[in-house]
């Protein structure tokens, strides 16, 4: 089980996949192709259609259209058992009836392998999630962790050419969770399994992923690596959805090739043009800014807006500040400030001048119901 | 100190009410173990000397022995005819959706507001349309409708606690579905199933109203047996009966909380 080469070796496609629920279309049209030995995150809110993919590349589901391909073999309508894929669950579904040792060796023992071979790679799996010697107990006397634990063994130790993982961490309380989602990546880079995860947290699809597919309401919005997704989202959706983001109201000067030049107050933005297809030169736009692009500007510096200080929260390794910014945006501006100084600085009430690193914005047409006049810019 | 006093009176007057209630729920049972004892060829209450031989009486008596073969054969066919029957519908209502699902659901149920008497008459009026002689078939079948919303009941439980999530996973690892419902969901629903037997083949065992119409001479059960046996004579081998009867139900419930637990088998707590 070593590392294969990565590049453009397709392990999971789908095309055109479509799969309604009565008169709910759940996946429209969805296309997407999985790299082999690659971690990748279906990503949005409930009901977006992520977790049906799943069922679909497990073969728990038959698509009403389309055509899904496992290694290059189309297993559309194969069924879940021949498809040799592993999936977790949220709360694992481990046999409550079988004791650990038979629940990692169940997909063994059906492939009618020896039965010393399957003690063999059972005690291997073991090892690998660091559980060897809990052979013999019954999974309702393991903790959250551990049963998690045998429910990756389980599914890695057939081997399969896909691992789908649905909403493996949400049954975990929080510092569980930080270390078993460095630990599934590591088991996961170290076996190189072509990985199909599924999650509605934004935060553990960019520390995890090696590409995420964003999706809502049953269609792919944007797929792309984290950095792309969280930097450059192709629409209010995507940068809404993932990670915090501020909105202000900036006044477009002009176009030029791939490049839009924005007003925000007497400072000069320059975003991609390609979200501003069809915006003439003098339209009102929002411009979306991630919290840590903002800064507060001392005396002399170039201010884009002001802002008067509503709360500031100690974070530890920053401040996250909350402005109210009435000539730029509808909402409060959070502001999120390195360092401890934040603190003392820039007390509730202190009117402050905020600027913006001028390239790491991106805007998008006005929302039709955020007609909201644009201050003296 | 009238506060203290008052407590102290309800809480003596709830033991009493409790003790009462578990005495009342055991006096019949108590009644007649004592009955069985008794010396004297009479059903007389308390007995003036004690004695084994009305066991030895009816455990040798001929109709008793009959009634008790043919009501072994009645139950064991109809609790496992009821057990395969009520797992599938049990399966169908738990797992699909279809038109006349309440429907069905209800006239599954129904055996349990029909008098046995009426399911008796109706069996007995059907069989003899029929020109059905009033063999085992006939008390099976009658038996079968009549158990079979306990058997139905006790099944769609533990399928309603059961993950199908367990299913999926068993399925995703390679078992194609009969080795699943062999290593996974039948394993899981034992305890629904055994309980479900168990309360068929006691109900069965026990039936009285509507097997008086359907058995004959030949085919009658023990309790039929016991009814005709009471009709002519009143000594005290009826409550040696009875106290076996008591004593072969409590093993047998004894059995299924050793081996099983009874909490499962009788669906108070979560199989899982």
């Amino acid at each position: 089980m070593k590392s294969r080469p990565t590049g453009e070796d397709i392990a999971v496609q789908l095309d055109a996949v479509t799969k309604r629920f009565g008169k709910t279309t759940a996946l429209d049209a969805v296309s997407l192709r999985v790299r082999r030995g690659e971690l990748m995150t279906l990503l949005g809110p409930s009901g977006c259609g992520k977790t049906t993919l799943l069922n679909l590349v497990a073969g728990f589901l038959i698509p009403d259209s389309g055509e899904i391909a496992i290694d290059g073999r189309r297993v559309t309508d194969v069924p879940p058992y021949r498809r040799e894929s592993g999936i977790m669950f949220q709360q694992y579904a481990l046999f409550p009836h079988m004791s650990v040792a038979a629940n990692v060796g169940y997909g063994l023992k059906m492939r009618r392998i020896a039965k010393p071979e399957i003690a063999r790679r059972v005690a291997e799996a073991l090892a690998l999630i660091k559980l060897d010697g809990l052979e013999d107990r019954k999974p309702r006397q393991l903790s959250g962790g551990q049963q998690q634990r045998v429910a990756l063994a389980r599914a890695l130790v057939i081997r399969p050419k896909v691992l789908l993982l649905d909403e493996p961490f949400s049954a975990l309380d929080r510092n569980l969770r930080a270390s078993m989602q460095v630990e599934i990546k590591e088991i996961q880079r170290k076996l190189g399994v072509t990985t199909i995860f599924v999650t509605h947290d934004q935060s553990e699809a960019l520390s995890l992923s090696d590409r995420i597919a964003v999706l809502a309401e049953g269609r792919i919005r944007q797929l792309g690596t984290p950095d792309e997704i969280y930097c450059r989202p192709v629409d209010r959706f995507v940068a809404s959805f993932v990670g915090d983001v501020n909105v202000l109201h900036a006044r477009v000067e002009y176009i030029e090739g791939a490049t839009a030049a924005l007003a925000l107050g007497p400072a000069r933005v320059l975003v991609p043009a390609g979200t501003l297809q069809g915006v003439a030169p003098g339209a009102v736009v929002d411009l979306f800014v991630r919290p840590e692009e903002l800064r507060v500007v001392e005396e002399g510096g170039v201010e884009a807006v002001h802002g008067i200080v509503a709360a500031q929260i100690y974070q530890g390794g920053h401040v996250d500040l909350y402005v109210d910014v009435p000539e730029a945006a509808s909402g409060r501006v959070l502001i999120r400030a390195p360092g401890r100084q934040g603190m003392s600085l820039w007390p509730a009430g202190t009117r402050i001048g905020i600027g913006l690193a001028v390239d790491k914005a991106i805007a998008f047409r006005a929302a039709a119901d955020a007609a909201v006049t644009c201050g003296h810019a | 100190m009238p506060p203290l006093l008052s407590r102290r009176l309800l809480r003596l007057l709830g033991g009493v009410t409790v003790t009462a209630i578990l005495g009342f729920l055991l006096l019949p049972a108590l009644v007649v173990t004592l009955a069985a004892f008794n010396g004297k060829a009479i059903l007389s209450f308390p007995p003036e000397t004690w004695s084994w031989r009305w066991f030895a009486k009816a455990i040798e008596y001929q109709d008793f022995q009959a009634g008790f073969r043919n009501g072994l054969i009645v139950t064991g066919w109809a609790s496992s005819i009821a057990l395969v029957v009520g797992a599938a519908f049990a399966l169908a209502l738990e797992r699909y959706d279809f038109r006349f699902k309440r429907a069905l659901e209800t006239v599954l149920l129904s055996p349990l507001v029909v008098p046995h008497f009426t399911v008796g008459l109706g069996f007995l009026i059907l069989a003899a349309q029929l020109g059905w002689a009033r063999g085992y078939a006939v008390i099976v079948a009658c038996h079968v409708v009549l158990v079979l919303p306990f058997v139905l009941r006790s099944v769609y439980i533990s399928l309603r606690n059961l993950d199908p999530r367990l299913e999926l996973a068993a399925a995703s690892l390679g078992a194609p579905p009969l080795r699943v419902l062999i290593t996974v969901t039948l394993p899981l629903l034992l305890p629904g199933l055994v309980s479900g037997w168990l309360f068929a083949a006691i109900l069965s065992f026990n039936e009285f109203t509507a097997s008086l119409f359907v058995t004959a001479q030949s085919t009658q059960t023990l309790p039929v047996a016991l009814y005709n046996y009471v009709r002519e004579y009143a000594d005290p081998s009826m409550a040696a009966i009875s106290v076996m009867y008591i004593v072969v139900t409590a093993t047998l419930l004894t059995f299924a909380n050793v081996f099983l637990g009874l909490a499962k088998v009788l669906n108070v707590e979560h199989p899982r």
